[in-house]
């Protein structure tokens, strides 16, 4: 870890966005993870959706369990929420906190030890219900703070830092959601910002689960030979099989958008996802169709990355549950607590 | 894009900007560490190696690197790098030891040298350690040249001039006093091996309108200064019209304010942003109420019964069309005035240089001087300072001096001229531990310090109280942590990449970016952030193993904090001190 704070010299050249911010005022603390984790490109690029999409700040939860990854939001936006949960349990403060303020934006940030082990029973409800948030799993295939153990996202055959080969199949986190009914699934990689961003835009903006799973190599205990989560590997194998471009509701949509564009989905508050350079045989609106391209070229060793699925007719949780617009914080204690007539009334619709 | 050439001392050279903007290169911010670290005789040395006088122009210095500071590209003033200097000169211990020493053994070479002013000194600098017999022709009293006779002592007490002219002439420098050469022809016959002509610039232009000749109230401004240095003037009337607005005007209107001068206005025929004069300068004179008058161009000197009672101006009013200065007339005033000094500008002059000697004069009456050598175009006499091509300052003479210096060494050991000896360079790594480097690379945000001044009562009881009183402590204290350690170079191994974005990520100025290589203009394109100055370069590197992709750096806004090289996990960034070798006469450095 750096001992300096960094500088507060910045660009001149820094473009304050709609809110009168820049890039900058959206950085956290100095990272505390190894020099050339990806996770800290992960986060270069969250600050970089959050400024670009005029986040306010104080309209922005931030939300992780226990590792590396959820070691992250402290590097993200200062003036944020945040909450640091017990190890893999993210998902149900993000659900009780989306429940009890439905305006905030809400990020949670997760590593597959926390969400596909230990956590994984709760991620899967958080989909189920659709709770409106960005899922960040940032995936390196290890368990980095206790010095590289193989989590369950470790390939079958891939070697660890000395040289074993795992031999238990992995759980992939992109074919569990496609599978459990998630509406927006999407695979990046931390070395790829130009990919990453508009991800993580589409995300933010998608009206439910937005779960995405970041390939982020652990440069300390898994960039070696026979990683295959390691920068190489990834560089190597990445099959990137569309492209997505966000296109915010305000922006003008201009020519900037070449032809070829298989998909457009609108998003719920009125920005596009725009698909280009997609595979003939590839829908990404279609459920079925996705899971069973994504399971053939994951067995021939690829990994394919991009917005793989996404499903904008679907309701969140409170579209569902029909609950108030207004955020249940600012209702009155006489409204949320109507009173002992009121409770009888219900109970007595029950009898 | 063609691979950055590192290994040019060129390149990182021009990354040190107050080093690259110095004509005699002064190795700046390992002068200002060295003041961090209290080592102000070390500071005080290693400038002396490279501007001979770091006393007095840690007080007069035009001061080229302030305006190339790195630090204005991202806060609003630059280091205080001259008062920097001058805290190193007034804090060093004794230094006698630690001078160049001329050789009891004499070379058996003799130079003369015309004129004991900064280039003149800074030749017998270099060359009497070598074992030459130097001799300097003066004609004035005193050494120092216009160091002593157009700089007024509040600004430069002649102690400190003093000390570091006996630096030189301690090594037994013969200089006669009160000997101005009158004639080359005489001075080549009395065969020295070589002759330096280091006379300066010491007439002032003069101002032709009706009246000039008709008052004795009328003054050149460093004929003016000079009478001034030697005490043959020390009173001027209440009200003074200086004409001109360079530093000479400046110098002028403050001697005028200290010598009994009371309503004192400077007469500019521009605004202020068509100014010579340095603005630190115009400051201190706007400081001692001195008035300065925009768009007055001068008509005439009116005269009444013999005496003068002020001057015409025609008044203009300015614009700017196009970024070109538009005046247009308006009316005529007058101003009354009972002195009037007239400081818009000076030149060399060589009536004592005879035409039949072999050495070209331009349309201009000027000597004809080699811009490499410095040498005139007959062999064996050399020309460094104003004298060479007009009024430059001290730091620049200085730098032709050492030049001269090297081709005079070169002439009489009778090797080429034209061959210049290569600057060199070392770079070593900084790293010290798991980040920690051998420097402080932590950005301090701090402002500027402000030099504090004798109060305005007091500064004008005498003309020789120094205005500035030099940094506190507690201000040095601050100003060297603003330096942004420009020589701490950023050194890439492309080898070693694997392309994280760590170094990119971290960033405080966006200056890095990877991006597939190609033509410059379109590379230009990819950059992380917009590099708009065209005079800094971009570092490219060779393709990177991974994906064949280029690192590239723009040089403009690094701030060197080093985080780059901290948050890099192969060490393919790294931080390096790059130190540059200059050669001197009889000092050619090592090269790679």
């Amino acid at each position: 870890m750096s001992y300096i704070k960094k500088p507060v010299a910045r660009h001149p050249s820094l473009k304050p966005n709609t809110l009168g911010l820049t890039l900058r005022d959206y950085e956290g603390a100095m990272s505390t993870l190894c020099a050339g984790c990806g996770h800290d490109s992960i986060t270069a690029a969250i600050v970089r959706a959050l400024y670009e999409l005029d986040t306010p700040p104080h309209m922005l939860a931030k939300l992780s369990g226990i590792g590396c990854s959820s070691k992250t939001p402290t590097y993200f936006v200062s003036g944020s929420h945040g909450f640091n949960s017990a190890h893999g349990r993210m998902p149900a403060i993000a659900t009780g906190a989306s429940a009890a303020n439905r305006e905030l934006t809400y990020i949670g940030v997760s590593g597959d030890g926390d969400s596909l082990s230990i956590g994984l029973g709760q991620m899967v409800h958080a989909i189920r219900r659709n709770v409106k948030m960005l899922y960040v799993i940032e995936n390196n295939g290890v368990y980095g703070l206790t010095k590289g153990q193989f989590s369950a996202s470790a390939d079958v055959g891939s070697k660890s830092k000395k040289g074993e080969a795992n031999t238990q199949a992995p759980l992939d986190p992109v074919m569990l959601a496609l599978d459990i009914g998630a509406t927006f699934v999407a695979r990046s990689f931390s070395g790829d910002k130009a990919q990453l961003v508009p991800i993580l835009k589409a995300g933010l903006r998608h009206d439910g689960f937005a779960l995405v799973d970041v390939i982020s190599p652990c440069v300390t205990f898994n960039d070696h030979e026979g990683s295959t989560k390691s920068y190489k590997h990834t560089r190597k194998h990445q099959l990137p099989i569309l492209e997505a471009d966000f296109v915010p509701f305000a922006a003008e949509i201009t020519a900037d958008y070449p032809e070829g564009a298989a998909h457009s989905v609108k998003m719920h508050d009125g920005s596009m996802v725009r698909f280009r350079k997609v595979a003939a045989d590839y829908d990404p609106t279609d459920r079925a169709n996705v899971a069973s391209y994504l399971r053939e070229h994951q067995r021939a060793g690829e990994v394919p990355t991009g917005l793989l699925y996404l499903d904008e007719s679907s309701e969140d949780m409170h579209r569902a549950a029909k609950t108030v617009k207004t955020p249940l914080t600012r209702l009155t204690h006489e409204e949320l607590c109507p009173g002992n007539a009121a409770l009888r009334k219900l109970q007595e619709a029950f009898r | 894009m063609r691979p950055s050439d590192i290994g040019n001392p060129d390149y990182f050279h021009k990354v040190v900007d107050c080093q690259w903007a110095c004509p005699a290169h002064t190795n700046v911010p390992e002068y200002i560490r060295l003041i961090a670290q209290g080592r102000y005789t070390d500071a005080y040395m290693l400038n002396r190696e490279s501007n001979v006088f770091p006393a007095v122009l840690g007080r007069t210095c035009d001061r080229p690197c302030e305006p190339a500071c790195r630090r204005t590209r991202v806060d609003e003033k630059p280091v205080a790098i001259c008062r920097l200097k001058r805290v190193a000169s007034d804090l060093k211990d004794d230094v006698t030891a630690l001078l160049p020493r001329a050789p009891a053994q004499k070379n058996g070479k003799r130079i003369a040298c015309v004129g004991a002013g900064p280039a003149s000194l800074a030749v017998a600098n270099d060359l009497m350690p070598l074992g030459y017999e130097v001799t300097i022709f003066e004609k004035s009293p005193i050494p120092g040249g216009l160091m002593r006779t157009n700089i007024p002592a509040f600004r430069l007490p002649a102690a400190v001039l003093d000390e570091e002219i006996d630096m030189i002439l301690g090594m037994g420098v013969d200089v006669r006093y009160g000997a101005p050469v009158t004639s080359m022809k005489a001075l080549l016959a009395e065969g020295y091996d070589a002759v330096f002509v280091g006379s300066g610039a010491p007439r002032g232009k003069e101002l032709d309108i009706p009246g000039r000749r008709d008052s004795d109230r009328i003054h050149i401004g460093i004929d003016w200064l000079e009478s001034v240095a030697f005490g043959h003037t020390d009173r001027i009337g209440e009200r003074v019209l200086i004409i001109g607005v360079g530093n000479t005007a400046m110098d002028c209107c403050r001697t005028s304010r200290r010598l009994g001068g009371k309503d004192i206005k400077v007469m500019a025929r521009k605004p202020r942003a068509y100014f010579k004069a340095s603005p630190w300068e115009l400051e201190d004179a706007e400081e001692e109420h001195i008035e300065i008058v925009i768009n007055h161009e001068p008509i005439r000197f009116v005269i009444e019964n013999g005496k003068l009672t002020g001057m015409e101006f025609q008044r203009f009013e300015s614009k700017e069309e196009g970024g070109k200065l538009v005046q247009t007339k308006l009316d005529k005033v007058f101003l009354p005035a009972d002195d009037v000094i007239l400081a818009i500008g000076q030149e060399a002059a060589f009536p004592w240089i005879e035409r039949d000697l072999g050495i070209d004069f331009d349309k201009w009456e000027m000597p004809v001087v080699d811009k490499v050598t410095f040498q005139y175009s007959r062999p064996g006499v050399f020309s460094g300072g104003d004298a060479a091509w007009g009024p430059q300052n001290i730091i620049w003479a200085v730098a032709h001096a050492h030049q001269a210096a090297l081709s005079i060494h070169a002439y009489c050991q009778g090797t080429s001229l034209t061959e210049r000896p290569p600057q060199g360079m070392t770079l070593s790594s900084a790293k010290m531990g798991l980040h920690e480097w051998s420097y402080k690379n932590d950005y301090n945000s701090i402002g500027r310090q402000k030099m504090k001044h004798v109060d305005l009562v007091e500064r004008f009881k005498k003309m020789n109280v120094e205005v500035e009183l030099g940094f506190s402590a507690e201000q040095t204290a601050r100003e060297v942590e603003r330096c942004l350690n420009c020589d701490l170079q950023t050194v890439f191994t492309d080898s070693l990449c694997i392309e994280c974005d760590a170094c990119v990520d971290v960033c405080p100025v966006l200056c890095l970016t990877i991006a597939p290589d190609g033509e410059e203009a379109d590379v230009r394109k990819r950059l992380s952030a917009p590099a708009t100055n065209p005079k800094q370069d971009l570092f490219a590197s060779g393709p990177l193993p991974q994906t064949s992709r280029i690192m590239l750096k723009d040089e403009d806004l690094c701030v060197h904090c080093g985080l780059c090289a901290e948050r890099c996990p192969t060490a393919a960034w790294d931080m390096q001190k790059f130190n540059l070798l200059l050669p001197y006469a009889g000092k050619p450095c090592k090269t790679r």
